[in-house]
């Protein structure tokens, strides 16, 4: 018999019952909560007179819509100034008091943006079936973890019942082999998956990401790779267990200690796939062929190595490519066959669940200290992951690099990447930023985002418009 | 969730074919908290002059005569006949739960969106499909009659009309016997509840360190 994947290990380890109709009951361990895609969830909890079925599996904070700058942010909820963001972030608060439910409130030091606190605090560990209202979730599988993102309903079914029905996903394992060059960071591998495979490549997959460079990237980076996994259709993403997953998680404050560290640290040595596990489809790709990359267009499949050009609908073999060449050109104003490095950049963003965390930010401190922004450039938002990431930063003098260069230090939340809040993006001006979503409007009406890595981000800010990092360091 | 055996009520026509969820319920109430409170804002556009938004005291707001269900006729309808594709659009979760708090428990219509007829089985609401021909006529006497009631029986699968008339309607056996019993997603779950207690005690001494932790 063939060997197991992770994932199947994984999925047989919190197996409850398989059903008639293909689907199965699979027991959660872990469910991170935020205020946007929670409320009605607990309300309907209220209204069918239903209690969370194990508390001490819940985790909430909020991040979304909570405002990153100072003075906003210093009076807590009371100081929020659009009032339907106010009051949502009101509500987790309410509910997660009502339900006893753990929350890191808004000014506490564990709150931070769901994907990055969840890994910081040991609230995610390494065997773990986690979720979340967010399709971002599957960052957590860096730690060996089976992690979901969900629906408002499905938030309800997870806090009544501990289970999640679903159905069993296809392997697929994404091996990167060799060493990354100077200025090539984890987005850039990933920018490159997705370019490849392209945005559904993954979709009915549960992608594991190994081979040689997985092993060499830190922590940070893994989750920067998985986080992004959705952006190639997978709702899953995952990374075996090594020593640096454990250090990772050792002296977390949910983290187990003493004898029961051990045992834990014992059994997550075993999450890898087997040696023989059949997987369902292999992408192979060379570390060292891999160059900085950003994104072009609308669709975080648009990306081109910075040495490349912004494609010309023309040369695209079939009609629809065409058709959706030029619709996203029309909408980031460009034209097909200029060099990337000729795009103008308005603000820079560097933060998210994608890399906002304390290695993200000692890359784009790297490249910033000593340094001035461009004069064209309008704004540039600095948004630290989570209190702790901003305390760490802190320590280290990041700030002062990011404030002295003429950057933005702000208070940490979800901010630009989704621009819920007043961190938004004006009517056709270009973004370079560390997120994960370029969408139509993401950062704002008529916005246009560049994504990149941090390095990168930081580097479009100096230069005030997007350039090979490495001209730089 | 509400169970659904039987229902006796009052009929409101909606006559236009393809309403959609924003019709249904307009996307400034998505920012709400809640997936109650929607019932005065049902088919907001269409239902007031004024422009709503959530937490609008829609008591003195401006009504438009020209929709049928503001007629003194259809107040405290609890069954709505509609036409063709009716909940097209968003996947929005919002539409059945406006129409369940405005006291709708059944819906008739010759058809019905596809997630949007699943959603309505998720809250409690009965979506019929009926043939075109009949619908039509349905409309006809709902209009004639003032005070028209539908007894519905689903045990039965069927429609009694005032005069007596019984209508035969289909329904997936499966969903049926959710609805009878009151079975939402998670009260089936929790019918197999004892599997997962079972699972979660072996699930405890094989990782006790996923136990507890969270304080
Ligand atoms: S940072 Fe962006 S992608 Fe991540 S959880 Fe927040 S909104 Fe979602």
């Amino acid at each position: 018999m063939a060997g197991k994947t992770l994932y199947d290990k994984l999925w047989d380890a919190h197996l409850v019952e398989t059903r008639d109709d293909g689907t199965a009951l699979l027991y959660i361990d872990r469910h991170i909560i935020h205020e946007v895609t929670s409320p009605q969830a607990f309300e309907g909890l209220r209204l069918a007179n239903r209690k969370p079925w194990r508390v001490d599996s819940n985790i909430a904070t909020p991040d979304h819509n909570v405002p990153t700058d100072f003075n906003e942010r210093k009076g807590g909820i009371s100081t929020i100034v659009d009032e339907t963001s106010r009051i949502q972030v009101q509500t987790l608060d309410d509910n997660c008091d009502e339900f006893g439910i753990r929350e890191f409130k808004i000014n506490d030091i564990g709150q931070g943006i769901v994907h990055v606190i969840g890994p910081e605090l040991g609230v995610t560990l390494p065997g773990a079936t986690v979720v979340c209202g967010d399709s971002h979730t599957a960052t957590h599988g860096a730690f060996g973890c089976l992690a979901h993102g969900i629906g408002t309903s499905e938030v309800e079914h997870v806090l009544a019942t501990q289970c999640l029905v679903t159905a069993k996903m296809k392997n697929m394992l994404v091996k990167v082999d060799g060493d990354l060059g100077p200025g090539v960071t984890a987005k850039d591998v990933i920018l490159a998956i997705i370019g490849k495979i392209g945005t559904s490549g993954g979709a009915g997959y549960a992608i594991e990401f190994g081979g040689s460079t997985l092993g060499q990237l830190s922590m940070e980076g893994r989750m920067t790779i998985c986080n992004m996994a959705i952006e190639a259709g997978a709702r899953v993403g995952l990374v075996g267990v090594d020593d640096k997953t454990i250090e990772y998680i050792r002296g977390a404050r949910f983290a187990p200690t003493g004898e029961t560290w051990d045992k834990a640290a014992a059994y997550w040595q075993t999450l890898q796939s087997d040696d023989d596990a059949k997987f369902d489809a292999v992408v192979e790709l060379n570390a060292a062929d891999i160059e900085p990359h950003v994104s072009w267009g609308t669709s975080p499949d648009m990306v081109v190595p910075i040495s490349g050009f912004v494609p010309r609908p023309e040369d695209q073999a079939d009609a629809t490519r065409q058709k959706g060449y030029q619709r996203a050109l029309d909408y980031m104003g460009l034209k097909g066959g200029i060099p990337v490095t000729d795009i103008m950049i308005d603000k820079v963003f560097i933060g998210s669940c994608t890399n906002s965390r304390i290695e993200d930010l000692r890359a784009a401190a790297a490249i910033a200290k000593g340094r001035k922004v461009a004069g064209t450039i309008k704004k540039v938002y600095v948004v630290p992951g989570s209190h702790l990431v901003k305390i760490q930063a802190e320590k280290e003098g990041l700030d002062k690099i990011f404030i002295e260069a003429g950057m933005d230090w702000r208070e940490p939340g979800c901010s630009m990447c989704l621009a819920m809040n007043s961190d938004i993006l004006g009517r056709g001006e270009h973004c370079a930023s560390t997120s994960n979503r370029n969408f139509e409007g993401r950062q704002g009406p008529g916005g246009r985002t560049h994504l990149m890595s941090p390095a990168m981000a930081a580097a479009a800010a100096i230069a005030g418009h997007i350039v090979d990092v490495r001209e730089l360091a | 969730m509400k169970a659904f055996v039987s229902h006796k009520g009052m009929v409101g026509p909606m006559d236009l074919a393809n309403v959609d969820t924003d019709m249904i319920i307009p996307k400034q109430f998505l920012k709400s908290i809640k997936r109650s409170g929607f019932g005065p804002y049902l088919f907001d556009e269409m239902r007031y002059l004024d422009e709503g938004w959530y937490g609008k005291d829609c008591s003195t707001r401006p009504l438009n005569p020209d929709f049928a269900l503001n007629q003194a006729r259809y107040q405290g309808i609890s069954i709505l006949l509609a036409r063709d594709n009716f909940g097209c659009g968003s996947s929005r979760e919002h539409a059945p739960w406006a129409l369940d708090d405005y006291g709708i428990r059944a819906i008739i219509a010759p058809s019905f969106a596809d997630i949007f007829y699943n959603n309505c089985f998720k809250n409690g609401m009965l979506p019929i499909i009926l043939d075109k021909a009949i619908v039509d006529r349905l409309f006809t006497e709902v209009a004639a009659t003032e005070g028209y009631t539908l007894n519905i029986d689903l045990q039965a699968q069927t429609i009694v009309t005032p005069s007596g008339e019984t209508i035969a309607f289909d329904i997936d056996a499966f969903r049926k016997q959710c609805l009878l019993e009151g079975l939402d997603e998670i009260g089936l779950t929790l019918k197999v509840a004892d599997k997962i207690h079972q699972f979660e005690k072996q699930h405890m001494l094989a990782q006790p360190w996923m136990f507890g932790a969270i304080k």
